[in-house]
């Protein structure tokens, strides 16, 4: 297994001292992620709920095989940067993260690590029926069956693969969503972290992350 | 084909020749004299392609077998070599020095079946399951709706339908 | 009322100008390209609710102290610009804090911001981070030779380092902009400005489809707000300068918005015609026709 890299080692800085490094600690932070609440100005906060509703930065990670769905709204054909949507490629720019179909144990744990890289108020869109219940991939031994195990999820789309109209329909209500105040996914994924993290370790075996990766 | 077969019958342990079409046949071929069978495929007989290596379970006779299958680009015929192999302590001279593309292969077989290739480069990386410790899911003994519904959670509710009735249901709903 | 604090007030609405002008020609901008490409397009006040919705995040993780230098820097370096530039002639309001001499404070001003965006996205740890900015870094250096070359041109020919100046020199008429008098400057000053403004085909420094985004890859919520800002400002600043210098500066607000707007689209045009140049083309190209240019204007207008 390759885990070598998560080992205490002993690295020598320019000058020639040597340094004793223990990965996991001193790379990373340990901190847990915190409930952050909203502002207790309901204007404020409404204002800011439109504005967040009407730019939606949609992260470039085709996860499954979704991605193929995604693609045409960039086009003329179903554009939807008439609605304030544009992709972005870095998880630390982005607010919306479009979990397109299946995820494979491999795929999960890549998942996991972007979501949580994400800033502020995200929020998770899955598409298809294999986030739902395991759709076409449901007694496989290397495919997850319910998504919201492991993350919160705001919008469902159903359908196998859903057509980019479907897509369309589903980024609207995540919009309504938004504006009603109830896009607090991630709040939701800080207070019932250890369960979230304890289904995530069940089926990671190979867990060489921090806990949360910020 | 049936002229290559006359030249090696008495070199090698060959037996089960089957021609299914007049472009492919199978073969089947003992253990120990296989890849000196596969070598003189490849530099006598114009077998320089191999197709891909894969394995079938037999559960009932307790082995595996390997097929090789490669392929003539001038005759255009394939050859599927068949190999059975021990189930409970699965193993097999690496090919790799050969086709450089077997070391994928074997490294699959290994991860999927437990077939051991010793000295194949790489044959121990994790290559789709990573940190898997069971028994590899490809054998027949492996029950993998069990093993999902044991780790995956499933969702309750789901329910099959047979599509002939359900749209008999749908459209004739008096018959 | 004490004339420094009026300065100051009118330097703001200056900047308060500049600022709304620079994010609806963004919009604008977006608009035309996706109307040319038959769709409808991003609305086009979409800038400012991207701004707005970046700064309410409610995140925001740092990677250090020297982090924060880049939008810090880049921000300074587009107001500042700003404020040492003269906007609009004839009109003393809007002078800004220019002063004689501000010509060479402008040159130095336009290097400002790739510098703290090196130090700041190198602290960030990211390697994409720390190509573009190898990238960035190398551009600037080489686009920097021609603009030089034809200020120095300009100068020399004008007899002044005082930007006010130079704008009433070229009063009376179109031809005597900087632009027919002294094309050979002219000529090498458009070819820099195409790589300041950072689009196709000198866009490898942010390279949207290469590399994520280049130097802004580890920038998010609030800063990045600051470095979208940014963006509004330093660009109009530089079309300013380029219109005080070469095409006669502008005596009301709507004079400067059709100037500027119609040297803007001089770099759309080009950039939606020419695919991208690498690094290391683009650097060798600079100091090749452009900078022979640029020596050439500074000759010609020394003995001429």
């Amino acid at each position: 297994m390759s885990k070598e890299h998560t080992e205490k080692r002993t690295v020598y800085s320019p000058e020639g001292e040597a340094i004793e490094v223990d990965p996991l600690k001193d790379y990373f932070c340990e901190d847990l992620p915190e409930v952050h609440k909203k502002s207790s100005i309901a204007v404020v906060e409404n204002f800011r709920n439109w504005a967040r509703s009407r730019s939606l930065w949609v992260l470039g990670f085709g996860t499954g095989c979704g991605a193929i769905e995604m693609r045409p709204l960039m086009t003329p054909k179903f554009d939807a940067y008439r609605y304030g949507i544009q992709w972005r490629p870095t998880p630390r720019q982005a607010d919306v993260f479009v979990i397109s179909g299946y995820l494979s144990v491999k795929t999960l744990k890549r998942v996991i690590r972007t979501y949580e890289q994400m800033q502020g108020p995200k929020y998770v869109m899955a598409l298809g029926s294999c986030t739902i219940n395991g759709g076409m991939y449901w007694d496989s031994y290397n495919t997850i069956n319910r998504l919201d195990y492991y993350l919160p999820v705001d919008v469902y789309v159903a359908g196998c693969m859903p057509r980019p109209e479907s897509l369309l329909a589903g980024f609207d209500q995540l919009k309504k969503i938004i504006r009603e105040g109830r896009g607090e996914g991630y709040n939701v994924y800080a207070e019932k972290f250890e369960w979230y993290k304890s289904n995530q370790k069940k089926i990671i075996k190979d867990w060489d992350m921090p806990d949360y990766n910020w | 084909m049936k002229e290559i077969i006359n030249k090696i019958e008495k070199l090698y342990p060959i037996s089960d020749f089957k021609q299914q079409n007049d472009k492919t046949a199978l073969l089947t071929v003992e253990q120990d004299k296989a890849v000196d069978l596969l070598i003189y495929m490849q530099k006598f007989e114009g077998f320089k392609h191999l197709a891909i290596l894969t394995a079938v379970d037999w559960i009932e006779n307790n082995q595996f077998q390997l097929s090789y299958i490669i392929n003539n680009p001038e005759l255009k015929m394939d050859l599927i070599l068949r190999v059975f192999i021990d189930r409970e302590k699965a193993e097999m001279t690496s090919i790799h020095n050969l086709w450089e593309q077997a070391a994928t292969y074997q490294r699959e077989l290994k991860e999927m079946f437990g077939i051991n290739f010793p000295n194949s480069p790489r044959v121990d990386k994790p290559f789709i399951l990573e940190g898997w410790d069971g028994l590899p899911p490809y054998r027949r003994d492996f029950d993998t709706k069990k093993y999902s519904e044991d780790t995956y959670f499933p969702r309750e509710g789901r329910t099959k339908n047979n599509p002939v009735e359900y749209m008999k249901q749908k459209l004739y709903p008096d018959e | 009322m004490d004339p420094l604090f009026k300065q100051i007030l009118f330097a703001l609405l200056t900047l308060f100008i500049v600022l709304n002008y620079g994010l609806l020609v963004q919009g604008i901008t977006r608009k035309i390209g996706a109307r040319v490409g038959r769709r409808y397009g991003i609305p086009f006040y979409q800038p400012y609710i991207d701004i707005i919705k970046n700064y309410s995040k409610r995140t925001r993780i740092s990677h250090g102290i020297m982090y924060y230098i880049a939008p810090v820097f880049r921000l300074t370096g587009g107001i500042g610009l700003l404020m040492f530039m003269p906007v609009i002639f004839g009109n003393n309001m809007f002078q800004n804090f220019s002063f004689s001499g501000d010509l060479l404070l402008i040159l130095y001003f336009q290097f400002f911001g790739v510098l703290g965006m090196a130090l700041g996205a190198g602290e960030s740890g990211h390697p994409h981070s720390a190509i573009g900015v190898s990238r960035g870094l190398s551009q600037v250096t080489a686009y920097e030779l021609p603009l030089t070359l034809a200020v120095i041109s300009l100068a020399v020919q004008y007899q002044t380092l005082n930007i006010t100046e130079i704008v009433a020199a070229q009063q009376g008429g179109i031809l005597n902009w900087s632009f027919f008098t002294n094309p050979l400057a002219s000529i090498a000053m458009l070819l820099a400005f195409l790589a300041a403004m950072g689009r196709s085909p000198f866009d490898v420094v942010l390279a949207p489809q290469e590399i994520p985004i280049g130097p802004p890859t580890e920038f998010h919520s609030g800063l990045l707000g600051v470095l979208q800002l940014n963006r509004a400002i330093f660009p109009i600043a530089k079309l300013i300068l380029f219109m005080n210098l070469l095409f006669g500066g502008a005596s009301s607000w709507g004079e400067l918005i059709i100037k500027t707007f119609f040297i803007y689209m001089l770099s759309v045009v080009v950039g939606v015609v020419y695919p991208r140049f690498r690094v290391d083309q683009s650097v060798r190209w600079y100091l090749g026709v452009p900078l022979v240019i640029g020596v050439a204007a500074v000759l010609v207008s020394k003995f001429l």
